[in-house]
């Protein structure tokens, strides 16, 4: 059964809800011999951001997601999945480690957003997304991302630019938290609601932009109500997704990941020298 | 014709037709500035031989592209490739055509972005300006595209790039199409940086969000403006979340270049000698 009835807030609280499945329990479900890789190499371990290697049907992976708790102390001391500069830079490492064994790098993203504190504007938020996205565009490995929860702002992109971006049906990618966006264009942080509906945030509305590839639908009531049905049909995805890039070399992968990015508004963009007076 | 091109013609006639009726109506041309550091009152006719920059305190007023323009690039040399992209408010986010339109109107420009080549103390290099008058210089798509065109350009004429930030992130009435801009741009820098391509960024006030955490932080150079606001998330953000009061000059130009994310904050005065040099220095390096 479809869940299309609902409104893209209650969207929203269902992608926020506690009992749908983390990053780690999608790590647990869907690769073997998970093996955790810490640190930025520069400093400091950001558990914000998790990351590791591990076996998918028998073929080394990377994997890296945004890591929110389920408890009150976990969420703490994840920072409700609000990742730090360091978090980036550990991703990006472990992503440019993946490109050097020639590991594909599946992403999970659950993020309110990049941690908007005064130790990671001292320690370059900014740059450590931007360098992220920068050469996450150019891996020469296949990349595949995977949104299960809410991906807000470039906290989420700086882990998502994938050959393949592929959201559950109820989860939720958008600019900015609609808390945050609200308070910007409504002046009124208590009109999340509104904002919700107008930014267009939901699978469904992306998929018809063209801005993700692909919806894995949901139970009603979300995933929540089926893991073990969410992880069954995240499999067979991930499998098909990876077996489609098998065929790609490496300079065509990094060149297929360009261009979808390149191209993704083409149809959205009024040219006056195409449409002139006639 | 397809229904969609139908829709989208009208909808750019609408804009032009607003762009037309509001041409130069929409500017009110001040005659007076008044310093916000040090309230001291300027004429515009000479703040703008002093650059826009307060003589008795040295604040940077924020300028237009098209006077930061005027400013840099030497004298009828600069050929514009802007100019003919409009976005087509792709989220159709209530209110967001008739703003375009009126912004359109006041600044002359399409969007927040001039691009164009031009040379600086004699050095051909293209040209990447964010205007701060429009909608507060924030990115949607006809930013990202305009910016990774010129990018291109660059890279097909093998010319270094100039981009001069001013913006206040990315734009919220494109929603997710302004998400994807900093993907598109910050690939476009990739690729010009893997082919050798020299990136200059400059940082004005204010560079934020989606602009700062995607190009303008990756030049292979960044110079700064004094006093800029230069950071990630906004201050009144992070005071919310941390609950605290955030130290004297945090995020400005100073505190980024102390912190190490800035190579050098450079007056406005300075400016195109500096930036004059670094193209040289980058094109002779044959003994
Ligand atoms: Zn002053």
């Amino acid at each position: 059964m479809m869940s299309k009835k609902l409104t893209a807030y209650q969207k929203v609280m269902l992608a926020r809800d506690t009992k749908r499945p983390k990053t780690e329990d999608f790590i647990q479900a869907l690769f073997d011999d998970f093996i955790e890789l810490k640190g930025d190499r520069l400093g400091k371990e950001d558990s914000g951001i998790l990351g590791g290697i591990g076996w998918f049907h028998g073929r080394a992976v990377t994997v890296i997601g945004h890591r929110k708790g389920r408890t009150m102390e976990e969420n703490v001391k994840y920072n409700f999945g609000m990742p730090e500069p360091e978090g980036y830079r550990k991703a990006l490492r472990l992503m440019e480690q993946a490109e050097k064994f020639g590991r594909p790098v599946i992403t999970f993203i659950d993020t309110p957003g990049a941690y908007p504190g005064l130790e990671a504007e001292e320690h370059g938020q900014s740059i450590a997304i931007a360098t992220s996205i920068a050469r996450m565009s150019s891996l020469r490995v296949p990349v595949i991302a995977i949104i299960t929860g809410e991906g807000n702002s470039g906290g989420a992109l700086a882990i998502a630019v994938a050959n393949s971006v592929i959201m559950y049906e109820n989860a939720v990618y958008s600019i900015l938290s609609p808390e945050g966006f609200a308070s910007i264009l409504y002046k009124d942080a208590s009109q999340s609601a509104n904002a919700c509906e107008a930014m267009k945030m939901t699978a469904k509305d992306l998929y018809d932009f063209g801005i993700i590839d692909k919806i894995i639908k949901e139970p009603a009531g979300g995933m929540q109500e089926d893991w073990a049905g969410a992880f069954k049909d995240l499999d067979k995805v991930l499998t098909k997704e990876l077996r489609k890039y098998d065929s790609l070399s490496d300079i065509a992968l990094a060149e297929h990941r360009y261009q979808k990015f390149r191209r993704i508004d083409e149809n959205y963009l009024l040219d006056e020298r195409k449409m002139g007076d006639r | 014709m397809s229904k969609l091109f139908d829709d989208r013609r009208k909808q750019l006639f609408t804009l032009k037709k607003m762009r037309e009726n509001l041409n130069g109506k929409g500017d009110v041309p001040e005659t007076t500035y008044t310093c916000p550091i040090c309230n001291k009152e300027h004429e515009k006719s000479k703040l703008s031989l002093n650059l826009y920059v307060c003589e008795a305190c040295g604040h940077h007023f924020p300028i237009s592209a098209r006077t930061r323009i005027n400013q840099l690039v030497d004298r009828k040399t600069f050929r514009e490739h802007t100019g003919k992209l409009n976005s087509s408010d792709p989220i159709s986010f209530p209110g967001y055509l008739n703003k375009l339109g009126e912004n359109q109107g006041k600044t002359g420009n399409t969007d927040a972005i001039v691009t164009g080549v031009g040379n600086i103390e004699g050095n051909k290099v293209e040209i990447i300006v964010l205007d701060p008058t429009f909608m507060m210089g924030s990115m949607g798509s006809v930013v990202g595209e305009e910016f990774t065109r010129a990018v291109e350009h660059a890279m097909k004429h093998k010319l270094p790039v100039l981009c001069i930030s001013a913006s206040g992130g990315a734009r919220m009435q494109e929603g997710m199409f302004s998400l994807m801009q900093m993907a598109k741009t910050s690939a476009a820098v990739e690729k010009f940086s893997q082919m050798g391509g020299f990136y200059l960024s400059l940082l004005t006030h204010p560079t934020m969000g989606g602009v700062s955490a995607s190009f303008a932080m990756l030049g292979d150079i960044i110079l700064a403006e004094p006093g800029a606001l230069i950071g990630f998330a906004g201050p009144r953000v992070i005071e919310q979340t941390i609950h605290q009061k955030l130290p004297k000059g945090f995020q400005r130009a100073e505190f980024q270049e102390e912190h190490g994310f800035v190579d050098s904050v450079v007056t406005r005065k300075s400016l195109k000698k500096t930036i004059g040099m670094l193209l040289l220095m980058h094109t002779n390096t044959k003994g």
